[in-house]
């Protein structure tokens, strides 16, 4: 890993079609900026993106990558991080990839807690699919699909997270670019399963969930007296409800990634040419 | 066959039918002798009832036969599950001081021996399995050191105390016998200086995944592919692997897709339900071009089906499941020790080709256990080909102009170079849309059929360069042809003989290699009658034999993404004709 690696390093030669003033924008920069200043490099940086207007970022970065099927992102990343563990491995994809078809997924990629960063493009609509409600539109969010709104609470997937027994839980916007990039940054840093939620909005489809909406009522962590480390705290602020907080809203100091936990260390796809020297022993278990 | 004996444990689950099954198989083989066991779990009358059958020869046995010659029964529904299989020589062990009468059928002999009470004697009651063995040795005339070699291994983590009580059981169960019984009708099984090793389909698959640097196994737990899963478990870890337990399969295939990414020989097993829901990633598996070894132990489908039965219905799935069209290969081993063998092959032709390989097996080689020389498990003779990957040294000739590397690059034979992450210079992306050269998105109608072509011309190399044989067995001249894959080698090749007894000669040819498949068609012609022997209903391998001997039909094939226009269709319509008259 070369210590001049510059974030636009990790930018692709493919210009993005998003949308122009799209949240993603935002959010992919940070990601690329925190991958650079954690001191990783395109070849040893695995992204795995999710189907989604977010999920175009694999083509949008430069690294190696895997554009998957629609909401599994979270296990291919977890093969990749296990099978070789020198691997920085970036999971992202939206709020339907992430908490409607690969809700089942994110629980228990969080329970697993592998060592990688899961960044969600939360823009609380389905962009790709040109605006149906996500788990995170509100109750009365009207879409093609929702006329009335989808009539059930959004989702809430800090505390899915928590409840999992998430090791780290953060949030941010993708237009504060600081304090977004810092906190992806800790989220790369963190010895486990990162999980940011990034509000990344959808200029198209969504007219509620704007920029001037985040902008206004997003309370930032960092000038408030929240200690991460404290659990409690944490869940007191993410079931609130009514509060966008932006911030490390829980860290788990003491997390061991699964890695450790199992033993798991060395690069799997160094193998021997043929069988290992040992090989007979496995056969004659069985006299 | 001389020797050849029919034995069977059978009672309720739960009361340790298999593992004492399985004592009696070890120890039948260690005395040198084969052996091929069966499971039953049948539910003619309802309730729990379960057995472990075991055939033993000193001849090779490849097939279970409708007979039971010894039967050790603990409950009454055991004796009433096999009353076809018993017969006039038969003898059936029970515990005539359990609360059950046993009513014995007529003809055959029944052999009372207090089970319990002589576990009890021995130090507990929960032995009375070993002294029926001890009685079955005695009634077998098959020496009773044999098996306190099999109970040496069985309990000695436990401690030499459990061990010697169980032999004492054994020996309480054979005087048993000794004492209270003479004129029992005869068996005798000899014993040999052969050496075998005794697994299952199951077991051999996950020890040739090992063999072949198998690394990376995650899987949902199904009947009958766990053992695979639990075969892994423990032992992968030692030459630096590991197994996940996936939430369900959706995430198994997509964990094992990603570590394959890594460049991890991956692999991940389940049965038709699991199957079902891999196909969701199975395109992109393929069309990404990873290597993956998916193994599909096949049972009674569909949907839950019966998921202890036999059944050979996922054919069709392994050749066609997914939707649109891309390579796949499907090997299809015919007996254990060939699930050893197709698995290590499977992971050289994923990686060769960089695409799945469904690896199809069967309820019957997954649940038996079976005597093989250890010489067909060669670890010696395993071979790792790794294909066209490529190394930070000379990646510098895979590069475009732009010094990007082409994942995807249309290569004549069809096989990209290959790039583990990491690997300096070669950073790259792949994805499930349609993509060119460098992995990236495409819908250019050009860059869409050469990659098409391009994937299939895979298949056409490996055409050329594996040899997709089969094997053959019986009278090669003979007027009739009998074709079969999977599992049922074994009782076809037992068939053989008996259908000889009878006058009638028979080719019989055993397909292991579903897609790429050996051309049968001369085979198929050169025979009066063919007949094709499989595990389903629609003989699904006979649909595709019968396909392939067919007269060709001309075709006119698109897939640029564009329907097809009438001018042009009227064109390539009039194409093939002409083609036809230069013909
Ligand atoms: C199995 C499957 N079902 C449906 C789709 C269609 N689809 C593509 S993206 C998407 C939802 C996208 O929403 P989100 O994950 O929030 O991402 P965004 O586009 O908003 O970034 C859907 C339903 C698909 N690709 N695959
Ligand atoms: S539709 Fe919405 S999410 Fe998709 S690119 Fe446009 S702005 Fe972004």
């Amino acid at each position: 890993m070369s210590s001049d690696v510059r974030f636009t390093d990790f930018k692709s030669d493919k210009q993005p079609t998003w949308c122009p003033g799209c949240g993603d924008f935002g959010t992919m920069n940070g990601m690329m900026k925190a991958l650079a200043e954690t001191g990783n490099d395109p070849d040893n940086t695995f992204i795995c993106a999710g189907i989604g207007c977010s999920g175009k970022i694999g083509t949008y970065m430069h690294s190696y990558a895997l554009h998957g099927v629609h909401g599994r992102a979270l296990p291919v990343g977890t093969g990749v991080k296990l099978a070789n563990p020198n691997l920085e491995v970036m999971v992202a994809g939206g709020d339907g990839d992430g908490y409607s078809i690969g809700a089942g997924h994110f629980i228990h990629a969080v329970r697993r807690n592998v060592d990688m960063t899961y960044v969600v493009m939360d823009n609380r609509i389905y962009g790709l699919t040109k605006g149906q409600a996500s788990p995170t539109s509100r109750e009365d969010f009207e879409t093609s699909t929702t006329p009335e709104g989808p009539k059930q609470p959004p989702v809430n997937p800090l505390a899915l997270s928590l409840a999992a027994g998430g090791t780290f839980i953060a949030q941010s916007f993708s237009s504060d670019s600081q304090r977004h990039t810092e906190i992806v940054k800790e989220a790369i840093e963190h010895d486990g399963f990162g999980f940011v939620n990034v509000y990344s909005p959808c200029v198209t489809f969504n007219d509620v969930d704007t920029y001037d909406y985040f902008r206004d009522s997003i309370v930032d962590l960092a000038d408030e007296d929240h200690d991460p480390n404290d659990r409690e705290a944490a869940k007191e602020k993410i079931l609130e409800g009514d509060k966008e907080y932006q911030g490390v809203i829980y860290k788990d100091e003491n997390s061991v990634p699964y890695s450790d936990l199992h033993g798991i260390g060395s690069n799997m796809s160094e193998i021997p040419d043929g069988a290992p020297e040992d090989a007979m022993d496995l056969v004659r278990e069985f006299y | 066959m001389a020797d050849d004996l029919n034995w069977a444990i059978g009672g309720e689950a739960g009361d340790g039918i298999a593992s004492t099954g399985k004592i009696f198989a070890q120890a039948l083989s260690r005395a040198g002798r084969h052996v091929f066991t069966s499971k039953d779990f049948a539910s003619r009358i309802r309730g729990g009832y379960t057995a472990y059958k075991i055939r033993t020869s000193t001849d090779r046995v490849q097939s279970v036969v409708d007979r039971l010659d010894i039967l050790v029964a603990l409950t009454q529904r055991t004796i009433d599950e096999n009353l076809d299989e018993l017969h006039d020589d038969s003898i059936v062990i029970y515990d005539g001081e359990r609360s059950w009468d046993a009513e014995i059928p007529e003809g055959v002999t029944g052999v009372d021996v207090p089970l319990k009470s002589l576990a009890e004697d021995a130090g507990g009651a929960i032995m009375r399995n070993i002294v029926a063995l001890g009685a079955a040795c005695e009634i077998a005339s098959f020496p009773i050191e044999n098996l306190d070699e099999s109970l040496e291994k069985r309990f000695a983590s436990k401690g030499e105390k459990l061990v010697e009580n169980n032999k004492q059981a054994a020996r309480l169960g054979q005087e048993y016998v000794q004492e209270n019984y003479d004129d029992l009708p005869e068996y005798s099984l000899d014993t040999t200086d052969e050496d075998y090793v005794l697994l299952n389909g199951d077991e051999a698959i996950g020890m040739g995944a090992i063999a072949a640097g198998c690394r990376f196994y995650s899987g949902y737990p199904i009947t009958p592919a766990t053992d695979v899963m639990e075969y892994l478990t423990g032992r992968i870890d030692k030459y630096g692997g590991h197994v996940v337990q996936a939430e369900d399969e959706l995430s198994a295939i997509n964990m094992a897709l990603g570590a394959a990414r890594s460049g991890a020989r991956a692999m991940t097993a389940t049965s038709g339900p699991g199957i079902d829901l891999m196909t969701e990633t199975f395109g992109l598996v393929a069309t990404s071009e990873t290597p993956l070894v998916i193994c599909d132990v096949m049972r009674s489908g569909p949907s839950t089906g019966m998921p202890t039965k036999q059944e050979q219905g996922d054919l069709n799935m392994a050749l066609y499941g997914g939707h649109g069209e891309v390579p796949r290969f499907v090997v299809a081993p015919t007996t254990v020790a060939e699930c050893f063998q197709k698995t290590v092959e499977a992971f050289n032709l994923a990686e060769k080709y960089q695409l799945p390989v469904y690896l199809v097996a069967d309820l019957a080689l997954a649940v038996t256990e079976q005597t093989f020389r250890p010489e067909e498990f060669d670890m010696d003779a395993v071979e790792i080909d790794r294909g066209k990957v490529v190394d930070e040294d000379d990646i510098d000739q895979y590069l475009d102009e732009q010094d990007r590397f082409q994942p995807h690059y249309d290569a004549a034979d069809g096989v990209s170079p290959r790039a583990f992450p990491g690997t300096e210079g070669g950073a790259h992306m792949s994805t499930g849309l349609e993509h060119n050269e460098l992995g990236r998105r495409t819908e250019d109608t050009d860059e869409r059929v050469s990659q098409v072509d391009k994937r299939n011309r895979k298949v056409e190399t490996a055409k050329q360069e594996e040899e997709f044989d089969y094997r053959e067995f019986g009278d090669e001249d003979a007027d009739t042809l009998v074709i079969s894959w999977g599992s049922n080698e074994g009782a076809m090749v037992e068939a053989l003989e008996y259908l000889e007894d009878d006058g009638i000669d028979v080719r019989f040819i055993s397909v292991p290699y579903i897609f790429p498949r050996p051309d049968l068609s001369e085979e198929v012609e050169s025979a009066d009658d063919v007949i094709v022997v499989e595990c389903n209903e629609q003989g699904q391998f006979a649909d595709l034999l019968e396909h392939d001997t067919l007269t060709r039909l001309k075709r006119v094939n698109k897939y640029n993404g564009i329907r097809f226009k009438a001018d042009e269709l009227a064109d390539d319509i009039a194409a093939t004709l002409t083609e036809e008259i230069k013909a």
